[in-house]
């Protein structure tokens, strides 16, 4: 991999001035999101349930949606905003006339939306930290857990906006892949107590069941070898499809 | 004791190699997309210095060629020097002295030119001292004023064009690649941006424009390439092309195919005839008899004929699109 860092650094800039534009606009619904479910249903639904996972259902919620947050504030804008800079704003074709290279607009752009899930995920952990759902200190190690989470819905994101035609493909990604993620990946109830057998398999190869058992396992403060292995499931998903998306980018840019 | 004249250490301070006096050299270039082949055993020189023109209609491989000079087109076969570097080895080190205006703006339209010279100072890796130097020297070159403020899209196309160029000077180019520099901007701001670019002509930065205006071919390029279907058909000063490719004169008259045949029959070979639709045009470098030849056809009426200088628009016709009919 060829990356200039100084060169990733100039892209991950160009995002930067553009979110400082319009980050008041943005902030806001992305952080209220993950706040709107975790009252209604944590509060709400939550009334009628004693506990879950040995806790209360609030409580429960919360480092599930810490994930929720760090997922969506990836995906966005590794999507729309990825494929408007693509193919509207021409803005690659334009980097690619200067001295940087294909691999240093993925790397700006991957760490653009890592640094935009921290401030999505970071913003919703205080949150959830100051309402007193966060076990201290354990849950503090929940923070690392969100750029990795980042990482890997950025790399899962672009691999699909780098190879759709047009923009109308996002709503497949959003409501048929994400949507179902949100909901059967340990979020809202443990899945092991619930699913059957061959759809625990197939959680268990999707991305957000892994991001949430680590963010789970540091407010529990409870570790077990699962761990190592969630770990290593993000570590190597987001090491092969950055590799993939490095090609994609190439084929899309470069002829 | 002798010292090296000053302008070979001006040379040698831009390229590695101080005797290449080429720019561009393009050697046996072919790219193929699939079955397709875009651009066909090409050899060009473009020489340091002055405004090379590359003409051609449109998908006759004029962006192919320009992208694989800075790099994001990889030649099928064949090798690219720019500076004397190989563009396949490092297009960083390329890309970092020259300039691309590309066909479509890239302007991020919420942003002001200030803030978008900004932005693309930063690809360059331009210290902030130095950047918003060049920025200042950009807004006052290309005349943005207090345009320069104002968001790009509250802009017209001509100051978009303007802030577009600006943006491909911002590293103080050696090279600039204008891509249909004036496509679609209205005559007042053709004549505006040519009379910029012959400035940076005059700085000593070597210019590459396409187009497909042959006027403009014509008063700004020193030389121009024409290409047809990925191929170089003819390549030299547009004055001299006219003349040793073509002729002096063209003499145009509407008429129908038979006394097309009956015209060409009658000049037997004294003039070039191009016929588009029914729309004949005859080259020579001597129109007067050619004249003469139609008015004879014509017996006593006279139809309506144009008599003037051939331009290199008629030598691009005859090289690349109107079928030629007979021929010198």
């Amino acid at each position: 991999m060829s990356v200039s860092w100084p060169h990733a650094f100039a892209v991950w800039r160009r995002s930067a001035s553009m979110y400082r534009r319009t980050w008041k606009l943005t902030l806001l619904p992305n952080f209220f999101e993950p706040v709107f479910y975790l009252s209604a249903i944590g509060i709400g639904v939550g009334a009628y349930i004693e506990q879950m996972g040995g806790t209360s259902y609030i409580e429960f919620l919360a480092p599930g949606l810490v994930c929720v947050a760090a997922m969506n504030g990836a995906s966005f804008e590794v999507t729309y905003n990825v494929f408007v800079r693509l193919h509207y704003e021409h803005a690659y074709d334009a980097m690619l006339t200067t001295p940087l290279e294909a691999d240093d607009i993925l790397i700006g752009e991957i760490a653009w939306a890592m640094t935009r899930v921290l401030i999505y995920g970071g913003s919703f952990f205080l949150a959830v930290a100051a309402f007193g759902l966060a076990p201290m200190p354990s849950a503090l190690l929940a923070i690392p857990v969100i750029p990795i989470a980042g990482l890997l819905f950025a790399v899962v994101g672009l691999a699909f906006t780098l190879r759709i035609p047009n923009m109308d493909l996002f709503s497949f990604y959003f409501t048929l892949f994400l949507t179902p993620l949100f909901l059967f990946s340990d979020v809202f109830f443990p899945i092991r107590e619930r699913l059957a057998g061959p759809l625990l398999l197939v959680a268990e190869l999707l991305p957000l069941l892994h991001p949430v058992r680590l963010a789970r396992a540091a407010f529990e403060g409870a570790w077990s070898w699962t761990v190592a292995w969630d770990l290593a499931y993000v570590l190597i998903v987001s090491g092969a499809l950055l590799a993939w998306t490095r090609r994609a980018i190439r084929e899309r840019l470069i002829s | 004791m002798t010292t090296p004249p000053a302008e070979s250490i001006a040379a040698s301070d831009r390229t590695p190699r101080a005797d290449d006096s080429s720019v561009v050299e393009i050697r046996g270039v072919v790219k193929r997309f699939g079955a397709y082949t875009a651009v066909d055993a090409l050899d060009l020189d473009v020489p340091r210095g002055g405004c090379f023109g590359l003409l051609g209609p449109n998908g006759a491989g004029k962006t192919t060629s320009l992208r694989m000079i800075y790099g994001v087109t990889r030649p099928t076969a064949g090798t690219i020097r720019v500076f004397g570097i190989d563009i396949g080895a490092d297009p960083r080190a390329v890309r970092a002295r020259l300039g691309v205006t590309l066909q479509e703006n890239v302007l991020i339209e919420a942003l002001s030119a200030v803030e978008n010279l900004r932005i693309f100072g930063r690809y360059h890796r331009l210290p902030g001292a130095e950047l918003s130097r060049r920025i200042e020297e950009l807004v006052d070159f290309l005349e943005l004023g207090s345009h320069a403020r104002l968001p790009v899209r509250a802009l017209s196309g001509g100051l978009q064009r303007r802030i577009a160029i600006a943006m491909s000077l911002i590293n103080d180019p050696e090279l600039l690649i204008l891509d249909e520099p004036t496509t679609g901007l209205d005559p007042a701001v053709r004549l505006a941006l040519w009379s910029r670019i012959r400035d940076l002509r005059a700085r000593g930065t070597t210019v590459i424009v396409t187009t497909h205006y042959m006027d403009e071919a014509e008063r700004l390029c020193d030389r121009v390439a024409i290409m047809s279907a990925g191929r170089r058909v003819c390549e030299g000063a547009p004055r001299e092309l006219i003349e040793t490719r073509l002729a002096r004169e063209a003499v145009e008259l509407d008429c129908t195919r038979a006394e097309a045949v009956r015209l060409e029959a009658a000049l037997s070979g004294a003039a070039r005839p191009l016929r588009i639709g029914n729309r004949l045009t005859l080259y020579s470098d001597d129109s007067d008899p050619v004249v003469a030849a139609i008015h004879r056809l014509d017996g006593g009426e006279r139809r309506a004929l144009i008599v003037r200088p051939a331009n290199l628009e008629d030598v691009f016709l005859t090289a690349t699109g109107a079928k030629l009919e007979g021929g010198a």
